[in-house]
């Protein structure tokens, strides 16, 4: 869990990524830039790097914001209702605008993330039975309420074929041209860096913020407006991507701590490196098809949620 | 100087504090007692600004602390609570160094460190400071969160109850530790103690709340008395002299 090793395995991983795909590319067919082969690497290999490294870099940064925030290692835009409300947010902007822009549909659904989120911290604020797994239950129930009213009115409106598999984590549509929202992230990490020591101390407590003369609501907030932006780029491009928000930032904690500056750019680059891994093992395994991200990612993530689960006692 | 100016709270209709002054003077360490229940905990929460009052005022210096801006508020006043419930984890010496974010907002300097490392020091926690919390045992991660209340270097400290799982030794070597920062730093530090023989050897003055009330607030002299004890515990404590400390033997009262 160094730098040393997460930046090179990052790097060969991407290049690895760069060159896996249906159509075979090499190195000297890129050298010729008019060629078919630089075409699609421009126009589709490059964007889905590009997309996986934001996401999973992303959905992480989210959860370890969350989990400190919360005070509580379950608790990620799966397990918090975010997800679900982003998705809400998405189908309402489809009702209200006919033929939704990617703005207005940006708009409503970091909004609707945000709400969503917020809700759950309200909740989070009344329950008093604070209970470790207790939590993230409530959030996932929370989560279905949500989906349920998403399905209703998307049944009721006819706007989705297929509830269940709508919007749902896939990079291999991902082109030039679809993508771009996601780089919305890049100023949010950067915030969310320069904040890492308020929200470790909000991480901390109340009390324990005012003693040191921080203003815990406001930084509480910001840091749930970070989460519901980054939520809200990832499910319009990308889909949703389930677990990566949970088991990511808690495999870091145990090896780095709770230190968010010095622990976010690591759980930014386990991040990318698991879906990288995840996207990679999707492309191969059935070649020449895909298997899709979020079904990867769901697999594999679940058993490692599980495992976390089994040796909470641990270190939680 | 702190001035406590009438301070009132209510929780639904019961007074847990009622109408309390008191002043804690500057350079000196002031010792709360009193029952369980009394109010000690919910006046230094007032004190400390974590908790609105319903009525009355602090002055601290006499500026009214709602006048100050929550960081310069920081840099004068620190307190430590009774129970300091946390899963996060960071290291001893990560979590003293935020005792310095009022200053540096986690960036520290060269005489921030110091600081720290000073703190983690008068803690004797230098040999485990890379431990992480949660792998403390209840005393270690006591003195973890004095040595950063230290490390935040205010004029006036307020801890409560903050022999809260100490061992003799140790609880010995902190108040030895307040009594340096006192009179050697000049600091002033208002301290919640259950052991009155604690608050007899090592305190100036003594303030004792009772039911919300103040009932007695004086020297250390005047308050550790059989007469003044009986009012404030409802038992009869008979006190010896010993070294020059006034002992109250209450085990078998
Ligand atoms: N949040 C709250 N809601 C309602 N009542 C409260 C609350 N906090 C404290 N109280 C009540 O206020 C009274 C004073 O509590 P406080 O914690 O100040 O006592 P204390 O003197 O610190 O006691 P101890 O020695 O046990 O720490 C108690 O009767 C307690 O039940
Ligand atoms: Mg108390």
């Amino acid at each position: 869990m160094k730098k040393r090793y997460l930046i090179p395995t990052l790097i060969i991983l991407s290049i690895v990524s760069l060159f896996v795909g249906v159509s075979s590319i090499s190195v000297s067919d890129l050298l010729d830039f008019q060629s078919e082969e630089t075409e699609i690497f421009l126009i589709s290999r490059l964007p889905r790097l590009v997309a996986i490294l934001l996401a999973g870099a992303g959905m992480s940064m989210a959860g370890l914001i969350m989990q400190q925030l919360s005070r509580n290692k379950f608790v990620s835009p799966t397990t918090a209702g975010t997800l679900d409300a982003t998705r809400l947010g998405i189908l309402v902007s489809m009702l209200l605008f006919a033929n939704a822009s990617m703005l207005e549909k940006m708009t409503v659904a970091f909004a609707f993330a945000l709400a969503g989120t917020f809700l759950f911290m309200q909740i989070l604020n009344r329950i008093k039975f604070k209970d470790a797994i207790f939590i993230p239950l409530v959030g996932l129930m929370f989560g279905n309420i949500l989906s349920s009213i998403t399905t209703f009115f998307a049944y009721r409106a006819d706007v989705i074929q297929n509830m269940s598999a709508w919007l749902q984590g896939d990079f291999s549509m991902i082109m030039k041209g679809s993508y771009e929202l996601l780089y919305i992230s890049v100023p949010v990490f950067i915030i969310a860096y320069l904040y890492a020591n308020r929200f470790t101390v909000a991480g901390m407590g109340e009390d324990f913020s005012k003693n040191l003369g921080m203003k815990y609501r406001s930084v509480v907030n910001i840091g749930l407006v970070l989460v519901a932006l980054i939520t809200a780029t990832v499910v319009l491009t990308v889909g949703i991507i389930p677990f990566l928000g949970l088991i990511i930032p808690n495999i870091v904690s145990i090896f780095k701590g709770d230190h968010l500056q010095k622990t976010l750019p690591h759980t930014a680059m386990l991040g990318a490196i698991f879906l990288l891994v995840c996207d990679i093992l999707g492309r191969v395994l059935i070649y020449p098809y895909e298997i899709s991200i979020s079904l990867m990612v769901g697999v594999i993530g679940s058993f490692i949620f599980l495992f976390l689960l089994f040796r909470r006692k641990a270190y939680a | 100087m702190i001035q406590v100016r009438e301070l009132t709270k209510l929780y639904g209709k019961k007074q847990v504090v009622e109408n309390v002054s008191v002043d804690i003077q500057r350079g000196q360490i002031t010792s709360f007692i009193g029952p369980n229940g009394a109010g000690k905990s919910t006046l230094l929460s007032m004190v400390s600004r974590l908790l609105d009052a319903d009525t009355g005022e602090v002055l601290i210096d006499s500026t009214n602390t709602k006048k100050l801006k929550s960081n310069e508020f920081s840099k004068r006043v620190s307190i430590l609570k009774q129970s300091n419930y946390m899963n996060v984890r960071l290291t001893i010496r990560e979590l003293v160094s935020f005792g310095r974010f009022p200053y540096s907002k986690g960036r520290l300097n060269d005489e921030d460190e110091k600081m720290v490392d000073q703190s983690i020091d008068y803690m004797d926690l230098k040999e485990m400071e890379n431990s992480y919390l949660d792998e403390l045992s209840g005393g270690q991660r006591q003195r973890a969160f004095i040595a950063m209340v230290i490390a935040q270097d205010t004029d006036y400290i307020l801890l409560d109850e903050p022999l809260n799982n100490l061992d003799m030794k140790h609880s010995v070597q902190i108040m030895k530790i307040l009594r340096r920062l006192v009179d050697e730093l000049g600091k002033t530090v208002v301290i919640v103690l259950h052991d009155i023989n604690f608050a007899s050897v090592y305190s100036d003055r003594i303030v004792a709340l009772k039911n919300g009330r103040v009932v007695k607030d004086g020297t250390t002299e005047e308050i550790i008395q059989s007469a003044a004890l009986k009012e404030i515990y409802d038992m009869d404590i008979p006190i010896q002299q010993m070294n020059n400390c006034r002992i109250c033997v209450y085990f078998n009262s």
